[in-house]
């Protein structure tokens, strides 16, 4: 898949800032006042900053409201719901612990617990798709979860859920590359089935349909190198994961070595989620002969 | 209205004949240009006299060449637009409701109004038949021709969509799969008709008729009338001539 | 949850208006759909097939399909221009078009009037010929043809030399009964539509479809059974297929004794009648009558001809015919290797033939009468047919395995019988029927009669009493004597060498010369602005009209901008390439059905114009006016011969008339409101055995094909060609130059040869076949404007074989150096499996230079897209004797392009191919967004 900025920043932006919310909201960061001010408004920044860039894709975003209308059935219209409940439900919280008013903390955990449904909806838009046989899994949501718990303990110096996020999450990528890299496979589609004629024999692409790029080729297929994707996966997972526990551990204590492990390992995010869709294979590349 | 019918009325499709189709790309024009002035907004094209013109087509006709191990290898044309799939992801997945299946005959649209361009659907239909117009910012489809099949201001006989009436070969054919008595659905039980991607679980609507086994000519060898070599031409002339009394 | 409310209704256009494609020469019928735009004029807003037409009974291929695109493109020339830079620079003015026709009359009156030679008219893909050939007649100059000779003229010519027809608008299988259809060298065609209905009709009946043709695309693909031959090869497989069926007695006896002239006698005197058909005291042939072993006359009632017969030491074609093809030189064994197919499916494919020609044979309950005046109760029928095309005419020896073709149709009973190859009319038409080259001038006179004909023997070539050649391109001569549609790729090289004379104006319409259509694209280019030591042009006066900004328009002094194709009035006449079926006589119009928004003129109009203004007998009044308002006024008010004009339907006053009448004013209007066409379908009794049908040479008669009635024998023997041979073994007042002598004598065999192409000269060094292939969706240079075909179409690759691309160890992207003993390309390849082992090929014509059509210079068509025609040349290199001979098939000359030969070498990536030519500088402005 296109490993586009928008979808990228959309995810890794909006996950960091439910996942940081969801730490000051659960009342674990212990601010107030004008700080607990400023990191509200970091993480709102965060959140809705990563939804607006998702909306830097569409092609009517003035119709956007209409995206609300369809969250029976639909991932990315829930995702929507859940995005725009989260951020109303936690601006009590974030209201009480700048002026001070002290509600009740069984809705910040209340609405804790939102911020991981909003980042559970995200990933689904991707795991749902049967087409995408990578993200096709369980392993997603997992990952986009453990990410943003991550993220947003480091932004919420939470040093013990840190070290074991940190942890997890390298569990967690590893094992989501490896079971990813044999999804394909798993699901069986190949030029054959895609075109039903596998069983004539050997099949290749003679000529393609139109010798001009379209859409569908620009969209779904991306190819990287394999040995290209390799180094992203050692660099993303160094930064994602190496060097903030590295600086955590061996670095001076105090917040700028946490802004320093955040940064490093929002770069590891980003890294991360670049391969998540530039490796990501959609079963249409099989009628054009390109994976 | 995403989510799918229960069921509908009838299950409007295309059986596509990969026997007959020449790969002339007639179907793609035809497509384009009933659908530049049809349904929704036009196709755009990109750059069309640049370096790297791109426009949007409901339907492209790819080629493959396929290697048996027993035989010679041949070239497959193979034209890809939406299947109108039962059980249709690109449905389900639009966060609008602009994508739905018809009830009355199954047809899978995009209402362009309520369509917000999100690209989610292309991503969720496993077969490349929704292109997004870079123009319109709308999700473009293969409408199997809705503004023509019922068209009243069409004679009859043209109620059928463009790239099937312009096909010269014939390959495209048109009708209603829930009828088992239907034109469609008789081909596609002769020919063993088949379903793209099976494993995607889509449940597609059109079929492919697969093309017919290849180089199996059998006649053996003809018989000589008589030993030339031994009788010389001019007993080949005699028993030749013989022949017609 | 409600469905949105859908207007299922919703209305189509304002008006639909029937006229005719022009896309290509197929000719289908088309509706156009109009629209009234903002400003209130008619848009075209959509086109589709007209189901009522006989060509395309509403199907369209992708070309027509997008013909909208063709009327809007940005390359569309608006205004006449006068050049003003260098010749080829592409530097022009725009001027009016009184000036334009000013120029143009001051360039030719004074050669017409002085030396009418000078001016030589070429009209490429011209679909008025009758109509620009009797202009040029008119004018009095002998250098007048259209494309064909660089095209397929093997493929009409053998036809008419052997039948009397060939394929196409000649002829077409019986789509409706054939089981078993056979393809040579089959791409695409001029009757697209109508090939692709019939093989669709084909596999809805199942019937076998085979394809024999090196490379497995298209048609080839969805044949059942492929034959990858090896090029220019074909002549030795079929008279292969040939040997087998006479080696078994497959043969149809009776049809051969009774429709051809296998039963004639051939002089075996020694002499200068020797080989030629015996004739008795009234010139007229006869044959041996097998109940009384007498002469008897060839067309007598009641007459059975005797194919064994020898008489007074003369024996019967048949006889020379079985001597040679039984031959183990034709055996499969023998010709196996050198066709590249093994000879078992040699022999498996004769048998299939032979099992449905004669196991699965038909009978129609259809009563009829021949020419001997024999009834017959039924119509018996072979269901096996042909079809062939470039594959085998565009090599050089094309003629003779073209005849090789029809021969197999004849031994197999096939032609003109029900399942098999049908006539359209006006043919059948045998060579006697045809008019003989005129080509003798007279200053200030019109020609005494049309250019192009069918020579007979020595006597009608065109040649000057001292022997050398009367036209510019040497059609008609030694080198070449069928040359029926002349030899319009050989115009540009011989005005420029000055060889056989000099010109004055090359008058060119609707061909790219500079380009895609001629065989030296580098070469002619450099002819083209060659200049004398005077500094003047070796070529002095170059006119040419285009509708677009093809390449050639940079060579021309002074350009005349043509409409498109529905902007204008035309005429596809009876007289010139018809739209006929087997079962109906068929002709057809075009209108203008939306109004230019361009200065632009029709070129037919135009040319009327100039011919007034010339003073050109037949189309200026006696006053010096103008005889005819404009193209349409002649189409209608034209009498070619008493009561013929150029459209045969709704003749004399009322309009009820069919192919004889006086002309009828409102006959364009009864055109349009039929569709824009007409047919006169043949009775049912003369549906088949046209040739020798009574009942059809009686409706011929009737519908102003013939003016008597015209049966006659299908010729296995050729006459015209043994008499060829005859003056190359020294006989006769006519006499080849010595240096010809040998390639006459092979060449004009009466019986079907085959002989390698002279490509095959190359074979050493250059072991690969190097072939074009017509893409479907592309037509020539011009469908690249089109901004939906480019998209699909914008670069092509050299395939090649999987042998030749390990071997090469080729790799996804990457170029080839290809070399040709003339010339050198470096292009990207692309692998193939389903293609001849030793063969690579192309898409024809998609490279285009910068510049042209008003793409942009990154175009990927003017970067990575590429022409084989670097690699040909319209001239062999030298051989042994010092003389140089075209590269074209001695017969007919016609231009062999697939006798190509080339080797490859590896160039790994790159992002062009070569050769790149400066950009020619615009005469339009470059294309931005679509219409
Ligand atoms: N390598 C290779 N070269 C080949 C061949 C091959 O097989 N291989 N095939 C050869 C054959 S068979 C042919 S016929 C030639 C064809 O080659 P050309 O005869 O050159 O054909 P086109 O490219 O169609 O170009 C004809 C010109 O007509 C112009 N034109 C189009 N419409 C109109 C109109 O309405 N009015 C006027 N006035 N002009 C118009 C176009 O713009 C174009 O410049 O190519 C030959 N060249
Ligand atoms: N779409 C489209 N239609 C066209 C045209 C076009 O440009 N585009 N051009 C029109 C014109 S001008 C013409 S002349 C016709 C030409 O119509 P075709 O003759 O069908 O055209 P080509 O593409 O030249 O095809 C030649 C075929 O012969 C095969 N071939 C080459 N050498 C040999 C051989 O030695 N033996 C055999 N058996 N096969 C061989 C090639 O592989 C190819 O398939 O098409 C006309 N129709
Ligand atoms: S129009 Fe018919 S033959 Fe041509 S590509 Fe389409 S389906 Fe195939
Ligand atoms: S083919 Fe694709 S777009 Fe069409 S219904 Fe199926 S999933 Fe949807
Ligand atoms: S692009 Fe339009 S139709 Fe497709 S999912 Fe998005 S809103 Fe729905
Ligand atoms: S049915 Fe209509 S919209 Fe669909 S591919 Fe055919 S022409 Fe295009
Ligand atoms: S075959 Fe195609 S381009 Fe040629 S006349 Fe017919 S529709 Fe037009
Ligand atoms: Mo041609």
């Amino acid at each position: 898949m296109n490993p586009a900025p928008s979808v990228i920043l959309f995810t890794t932006m909006s996950g960091l800032g439910f996942g940081f919310m969801a730490f000051l909201s659960a009342g674990l960061v212990g601010v107030s006042g004008l700080h607990a001010f400023f990191l509200w408004v970091a993480g709102y920044a965060l959140a809705v900053g990563g939804l607006l860039f998702s909306t830097f894709h569409l092609g009517n975003p003035q119709r956007a409201l209409k995206a609300f209308s369809q969250w029976r059935s639909s991932w990315l219209s829930r995702e929507g719901w859940a995005a725009v409940l989260t951020l109303f439900a936690l601006a009590p919280m974030a209201l009480s612990q700048w002026l001070g008013f002290d509600w009740p903390r069984l809705w910040g955990i209340a609405a804790a617990l939102m911020c991981g449904v909003t980042i559970f909806t995200t990933s689904m838009i991707y795991a749902q798709l049967k087409t995408i046989p990578r993200w096709n899994h369980w392993i997603t949501p997992v990952m986009f979860l453990t990410y943003s718990l991550t993220g947003g303990a480091i932004f919420a110096s939470q040093r013990p859920v840190i070290m074991i996020s940190l942890g997890a999450l390298a569990v967690v990528q590893a094992m989501a590359w490896s079971m990813g890299d044999k999804r394909f496979a798993a699901l069986g589609a190949s030029m054959g089935s895609a075109t039903g004629l596998g069983a004539l024999g050997e099949i290749r692409v003679f000529e393609q349909p139109h010798t001009s790029p379209n859409y569908l080729m620009r969209e779904m297929i991306y190819v990287v190198a394999r040995k290209h994707a390799e180094k992203l996966r050692v660099i993303a997972l160094m930064l994602a994961v190496l060097v903030p526990l590295m600086l955590l551990t061996f670095g001076p204590r105090g917040p700028a070595t946490l802004m320093a492990a955040l940064v490093v390992h929002f770069i590891g995010a980003l890294t991360s989620r670049w391969l998540f869709f530039a490796e990501a294979e959609h079963v249409v590349g099989l009628y054009y002969g390109k994976r | 209205m995403t989510t799918l019918p229960q069921s509908t009325a009838k299950k409007l499709g295309l059986a596509i004949d990969l026997d007959t189709c020449v790969g002339c790309n007639a179907c793609v024009t035809a497509c384009k240009g009933w659908n530049d002035q049809g349904y929704g907004a036009p196709l755009s094209d990109q750059n069309p006299y640049g370096a790297d013109p791109s426009g949007t087509f409901l339907n492209r006709v790819h080629s493959y060449q396929i290697t048996p191990l027993d035989a010679a290898p041949i070239i497959v044309n193979m034209p890809r637009s939406c299947l109108h799939c039962d059980d249709a992801p690109c449905v389900t997945v639009c966060p609008t409701g602009a994508s739905y299946k018809r009830i009355e005959d199954g047809i899978v649209l995009v209402n362009e109004d309520a369509c917000i361009g999100c690209g989610l659907c292309a991503w969720a239909c496993p077969y490349g038949a929704r292109e997004m117009d870079a123009a319109a910012g709308v999700m473009k489809k293969c409408t199997l021709c809705v503004d023509r099949i019922y068209n009243e201001n069409l004679p009859e006989e043209d109620r059928e969509p463009a790239c099937v009436r312009t096909c010269p070969t014939g390959a495209r054919h048109f009708g209603d799969f829930a009828d088992p008595d239907s034109k469609v659905s008789r081909l596609s039980a002769e020919r063993g008709g088949i379903d793209l991607m099976p494993e995607l679980g889509t449940r597609p609507v059109n079929r492919y008729l697969p093309p017919r086994k290849k180089d199996v000519m059998q006649a053996s060898p003809l018989a000589p009338l008589l030993d030339i070599k031994a009788s010389g031409f001019a007993g080949w002339l005699d028993k030749m001539l013989g022949k017609i009394g | 949850m409600s469905q949105p409310a859908l207007d299922l209704s919703p209305p189509v256009s304002d008006e639909i208006r029937k006229t005719t494609c022009y896309m290509c020469a197929c000719r289908c019928g088309i509706n156009v759909h109009l629209k009234s735009g903002p400003d209130g004029k008619d848009r075209v807003s959509y086109i589709e097939g007209n189901r009522d037409h006989p060509v395309n009974k509403g199907v369209l291929c992708a070309k027509g399909a997008s013909g909208i695109m063709q009327v809007t493109a940005p390359s569309r020339l608006r205004t006449p221009l006068k050049r003003v830079g260098p010749r080829g620079s592409g530097a022009f003015e725009a001027i009016s078009w009184d000036e334009a026709l000013d120029i143009a009359v001051s360039w030719m009156k004074p050669l017409r009037e002085t030396a009418p030679e000078k001016l030589a008219f070429f009209t490429g893909r011209d679909q008025s010929q009758s109509f620009t050939g009797w202009w040029a007649q008119q004018f009095g100059t002998p250098n007048y043809a259209a494309h064909g000779g660089f095209c397929s003229v093997n493929m009409a010519a053998g036809g008419i030399y052997t039948l009397g027809g060939a394929f196409w608008e000649f002829g077409q299988p019986d789509w409706d009964r054939t089981k078993l259809f056979v393809m040579f060298g089959v791409a695409e065609d001029h009757d697209s539509n109508p090939i692709k209905i019939g093989l669709g009709k084909l596999k809805e009946r199942g019937a076998r479809v085979v394809g024999v043709n090196p490379i497995r695309t298209g048609y080839n693909a969805v044949a059942d059974d492929w034959f990858g031959i090896t090029p220019g090869t074909d002549g030795l497989l079929i008279l292969s297929l040939i040997h087998c069926l006479l080696v078994a007695g497959k043969i149809d006896l009776a049809y051969l004794a009774r429709f051809t002239n296998a039963a004639l006698l051939v002089n075996a005197a020694e002499g200068p009648e020797n080989g030629l058909i015996l004739k008795n005291a009234e010139s007229q042939p006869f044959v041996i009558d097998k109940r009384t072993g007498q002469p008897a006359p060839w067309d007598g009632q009641g007459v059975q001809p005797d194919l064994g017969a020898v008489w007074l030491g003369h024996r019967t074609v048949f006889q020379h015919m079985a001597e040679r093809y039984l031959s183990q030189d034709y055996a499969p064994e023998t010709v196996a290797d050198r066709c590249g197919i093994p000879a078992l499916r040699i022999h498996t494919l004769a048998a299939e033939l032979a099992r449905v020609a004669f196991d699965e044979a038909i009978e129609l309950a259809q009563p009829w009468t021949d020419f001997r005046g024999d009834h017959h109760e039924t119509m018996t029928g072979r269901p096996v047919s042909f079809h062939a095309m470039r594959g085998i005419s565009a090599h050089s020896n094309g003629f003779q395995t073209a005849r090789a073709l029809h021969l197999l149709q004849i031994v197999l009973g096939t032609v003109e019988v029900p399942g098999g190859y049908r006539f359209k009319p006006p043919y059948p038409k045998p060579v006697e029927a045809h008019p003989t080259p005129h080509f003798v001038t007279a200053p200030g006179k019109p020609l005494s009669g049309p250019h192009l004909g069918y020579v007979r023997g020595p006597e009608q070539l065109a040649l000057l009493p001292d022997g050398t050649p009367a036209r510019i391109d040497k059609a008609f001569t030694w080198e070449n004597p069928f040359s029926a549609h002349g030899m319009m790729h050989m115009v540009i090289p011989n005005a420029h060498a000055g060889d056989p004379y000099r010109i004055d104006t090359l008058f060119l319409y609707m061909a790219n010369m500079a380009w895609n259509s001629s065989m030296n694209t580098a070469q002619v280019m450099a002819m083209l602005t060659d200049q004398g030591e005077d500094g003047a042009y070796i070529i002095p006066r170059i006119i040419y009209s285009d509708a677009y900004a093809s390449e050639m328009v940079a060579y021309a002094d002074l350009i005349l901008p043509d409409t498109t194709f529905l902007e204008r009035h035309d005429c596809i006449s009876l007289l010139d390439r018809p739209i006929s079926e087997p079962g109906a006589a068929g002709d057809s119009i075009r209108w203008p059905v939306v109004e230019p928004d361009r200065d632009v003129r029709g070129f037919q109009s135009v040319l009327l114009d100039l011919g007034v203004r010339l003073g050109l007998p037949g189309m200026t009044t006696p006053e010096g006016g103008a005889k005819f308002r404009d193209y349409a006024d002649y189409i209608v008010n034209h009498i070619r011969r008493p009561g013929v004009g150029p459209l045969m339907g709704f003749r004399g006053a009322d309009g009820d008339q069919t192919g004889r009448g006086d002309a009828n004013p409102d006959q364009m209007q009864a055109y349009i409101d039929n569709g824009g066409f007409f047919q006169a379908h043949v009775p049912q009794e003369a549906l088949f055995y046209k040739p020798w049908n009574k009942a059809y040479q009686d409706w011929a008669v009737a519908t102003s094909f013939y003016e008597s009635p015209q049966p006659y024998l299908f010729n296995i023997w050729s006459e015209p060609m043994r008499r060829f041979q005859l003056a190359a073994e020294g006989h006769g007042f006519l006499q080849p130059p010595d240096h010809l002598r040998d390639q006459i004598k092979r060449a004009m065999d009466p019986l079907p040869v085959w002989y390698p192409p002279f490509g095959a000269a190359a074979e050493a060094d250059y072991p690969l076949h190097a072939l074009t292939q017509r893409p479907m969706d592309m037509y020539h240079s011009w469908g690249t404007q089109n901004a939906w075909l480019r998209q699909i179409r914008g670069k092509n690759f050299l395939y090649v074989p999987t042998k030749v691309w390990q071997a090469h160890g080729f790799e996804e992207g990457d170029y080839a150096r290809v070399t040709s003993p003339n010339g050198q390309i470096t292009v990207p390849v692309a692998h193939m499996a389903a293609l001849n082992s030793e063969t690579v090929w192309t898409w024809n014509a998609i490279g285009k230079r910068k510049g042209a059509w008003a793409l942009d210079d990154a175009a990927a068509e003017a970067n990575e897209g590429f022409l084989l025609n670097h690699l040909i040349s319209e001239l062999l290199p030298a051989k042994g004797d010092g003389h140089r001979y075209s590269n074209s098939d001695p017969v007919t000359g016609q231009a062999a392009w697939f006798d190509l030969r080339v080797r490859l070498e590896r160039v790994g990536k790159r992002d062009h191919a070569e050769p790149q030519f400066p950009p020619v500088s615009r005469v339009v402005p470059k294309g931005e967004g679509r219409a």
